[in-house]
């Protein structure tokens, strides 16, 4: 069951028959940049996220890729309201966020948690671990007495691989893989139905990211929960995600199943941003072709007129100057916006 | 011939509050003419520090280098004084570092900090100065150099900035660079960008270069030998193809095996190294890899193991060694779960 029905395609259907839980609708987020000195006026906007559509059905995981300043952070905040989009709508179990009262979204905070990217940061120095934890069961009435409380931040922490003892202490005292746990118990302590995980293995050393994503891979089978999974790192996304959406400039440029796309990936930023990931095996990458992308990304105060990449794509024609090209399938599932992909617009 | 540089025991210490951190301790190796080496470790392992060492830039106090030997050109760099020392940084060896937002002076033109080392180190006049600067922005790949060489950082990228950083190492034609995780700060499609001018501007040009590191995948394509450091020395070394497929330190193992590879099918969980780099303040006796080993025995406990050589220019430090190698990177080990972050927490979850 859809909130709106709709008769159109989007990359959302025909995945798979497994409910949708999260859809978000054509949402688009432009900052406004101001300038004067007294009086503020907006004099341009930064498109971080323009017109961007998909599903995500229980029980899955959606990697989110793509470069810095691509959007892909901003599409995650959108999703938890903290942004407030300039266009587009958010559907969460059936109910538009961006139309719930500031109480009524507070309760629906339960169903959606985050996880953030950086651990030193995003825990409060002054709070011990188990009260990091233990405030969401306090702030949505989940407790009933202490002893409960100390029951429940315990069980949270020994979920997460940290020992209950660990309870009094303070986030300095702990390593960055052990921060990151504890904020990964903060955002299971309401029991969500959904994560959005915003680069939550970037800052951490390699052999602790491998701790990490087991974890979050373990507790995604015991509690059924559905992630966003937002990063930089292709080799990760690929591991963690079920499917897998390429961002650029505040688009989605390609969206297709995990091994679809890495296999088989038709949009040529796709392929470029694969062919860039170092491999750890120096026979194996030598035998890899490296597409090396000319120049930069343009700034989102003033992208490119047509497709986005037009000005650092390989493949592009005259054409792709001045059509922007929508998401559409090249194969079942498959989602592109190239018009030079093979199959495009035929599915 | 003798080797360009040749490191010999180097002992870096931090004297803190918290007691004396073995940053480096005892860490020996050589680098020829020319050639690419890769230091590879994860944060806290004392791959920054020793190369920072090396151009004797360790703050000190509470740091300092306490023991050992660098011989550059035929001379100990720990026994230069300071005016020799100065010559020899920026001049015969440069450096590239990771932040190139903060590495560069914000309120200078490019022009003015390019041309201030080439008029220190190569007594070039101003005018020079600046057409040598311009060519050498062309030289990394900055389109219109004469325009941007009046600009100031902010006005360049992340990826340019460190094209900026590559022609100020470049500047004084050293004889080594340097770079301290060059890319770590930049997006992928960047990072390849930079790592394949470092490697063609210097192949060019003959430098040797030191690629520090905690991303095994960088140095794999570009370093003709790598070093892996844990917890302050060095516990493997060797060409870079015997590293990657034939790792002889349950460590090196162990990166290899934590991260997930695009190249290959996806297994189904990872295997992480569990537990935690050890504090350097106090370090377990023996191997200092022991706590998180799988492979341990009884004589590790008490022994910590040399640096041994256990093929042609292939160094281990592990008394295991001849276990390891490329069965030990195909065998489908039982995923350990759960994974416990700490100090025998007991997990009840399975």
């Amino acid at each position: 069951m859809r909130a709106t029905p709709n008769t159109e395609a989007r990359p959302g259907d025909g995945i798979a028959n497994g409910d949708v839980l999260l859809e978000v609708k054509n949402l688009k987020m432009h900052f406004p940049v101001n300038s004067g000195m007294l009086f503020q006026r907006a004099v341009a906007h930064i498109k971080a996220v323009d017109d961007v559509s998909f599903a995500v059905r229980r029980g899955e995981t959606l990697g989110i890729v793509g470069e810095s300043g691509c959007g892909k952070t901003t599409i995650g905040r959108c999703i938890l309201q903290l942004y407030r989009p300039t266009a587009g709508q958010i559907i969460f179990l059936e109910r538009d966020l961006g139309r719930l009262s500031s109480k009524e979204m507070r309760a629906m905070r339960r169903e959606l948690q985050v996880i953030f990217q950086d651990p030193y940061s995003s825990l409060n120095p002054r709070m011990t671990a188990g009260n990091i934890v233990g405030e969401p069961l306090l702030v949505h009435k989940m407790v009933k007495n202490k002893a409960e409380y100390r029951e429940r931040v315990a069980e949270l922490l020994l979920n997460v691989g940290l020992n209950p003892y660990m309870a009094n202490r303070f986030p300095h005292e702990f390593s960055g893989g052990q921060r990151q746990r504890i904020g990964v118990a903060r955002a299971l302590s309401v029991e969500p139905k959904f994560i959005v995980a915003d680069e939550p293995v970037s800052a951490l050393d390699v052999s602790i990211q491998a701790q990490i994503i087991n974890l979050l891979e373990n507790l995604q089978e015991q509690h059924d929960l559905t992630y966003l999974f937002i990063a930089h790192d292709l080799s990760v996304v690929r591991h963690i995600s079920n499917r897998v959406g390429v961002m650029y400039l505040g688009r989605i440029v390609e969206l297709a199943d995990r091994n679809e796309i890495y296999t088989n990936p038709a949009h040529p930023y796709t392929q470029a941003l694969l062919s860039a990931v170092p491999i750890p095996d120096p026979v194996a990458d030598a035998q890899r072709e490296r597409i090396v992308l000319r120049g930069e990304v343009p700034s989102p105060l003033n992208p490119p007129k047509g497709c986005v990449f037009h000005p650092r794509c390989p493949a592009a024609i005259d054409e792709c100057s001045r059509v922007v090209p929508e998401l559409r399938q090249v194969q079942p599932g498959h989602w592109a916006a190239c018009i030079r992909a093979p199959g495009y617009g035929a599915v | 011939m003798p080797a360009l540089l040749d490191v010999k025991g180097l002992k870096t210490h931090f004297f803190t509050e918290e007691g004396e951190v073995k940053a480096v301790d005892g860490v020996s190796y050589d680098l020829e003419d020319g050639e690419t080496l890769g230091l590879v470790g994860e944060s806290g392992c004392g791959k920054s520090v020793s190369a920072l060492s090396l151009m004797r830039l360790i703050p000190s106090p509470p740091g300092k280098i306490v023991g050992g030997e660098v011989w550059f050109e035929d001379r100990d760099i720990l026994k230069l004084d300071m005016d020799d020392m100065r010559s020899i940084r920026g001049g015969k060896i440069s450096m590239i570092f990771q932040e190139p937002m903060t590495s560069l002076n914000p309120v200078l033109t490019i022009e003015r900090q390019l041309t201030e080392t080439l008029q220190l180190h190569k007594r070039m006049s101003r005018a020079a100065a600046r057409e040598e600067a311009e060519s050498l922005l062309a030289r990394v790949g900055i389109p219109d150099p004469t325009r941007r060489i009046r600009q100031y950082p902010h006005q360049f990228s992340g990826g340019m900035r460190q094209r900026v950083m590559i022609a100020m190492a470049l500047s004084c034609s050293p004889r080594l660079i340097i770079a301290d995780e060059p890319t770590t700060a930049l997006d992928v499609t960047i990072q390849a960008q930079i790592l394949e001018l470092m490697k063609g501007l210097t192949a060019e040009a003959g430098v040797a270069l030191i690629i520090i590191t905690h991303n095994l995948g960088v140095v794999a394509r570009y370093a003709d030998r790598v070093n892996i450091m844990y917890a302050g020395k060095i516990i493997e070394r060797g060409e870079a193809r015997e590293i990657y497929r034939n790792p002889r330190h349950p460590y090196t193992v162990g990166l290899l095996k934590s991260v997930p590879r695009l190249d290959q099918p996806r297994r189904g969980r990872l295997e992480p190294i569990e537990g935690q780099p050890p504090d350097l303040v106090n370090l377990p006796q023996g191997c200092p890899f022991r706590p998180r080993c799988r492979w341990a025995v009884a004589r590790c406990e008490t022994e910590a193991p040399p640096l041994m050589e256990t093929g042609e220019g292939h160094w281990s430090a592990c008394w295991q060694a001849d276990l390891l190698g490329i069965q030990a990177l195909e065998q489908q080990d039982e995923p350990q779960i759960p994974a416990i972050a700490d100090l025998g927490a007991e997990d009840n979850r399975t």
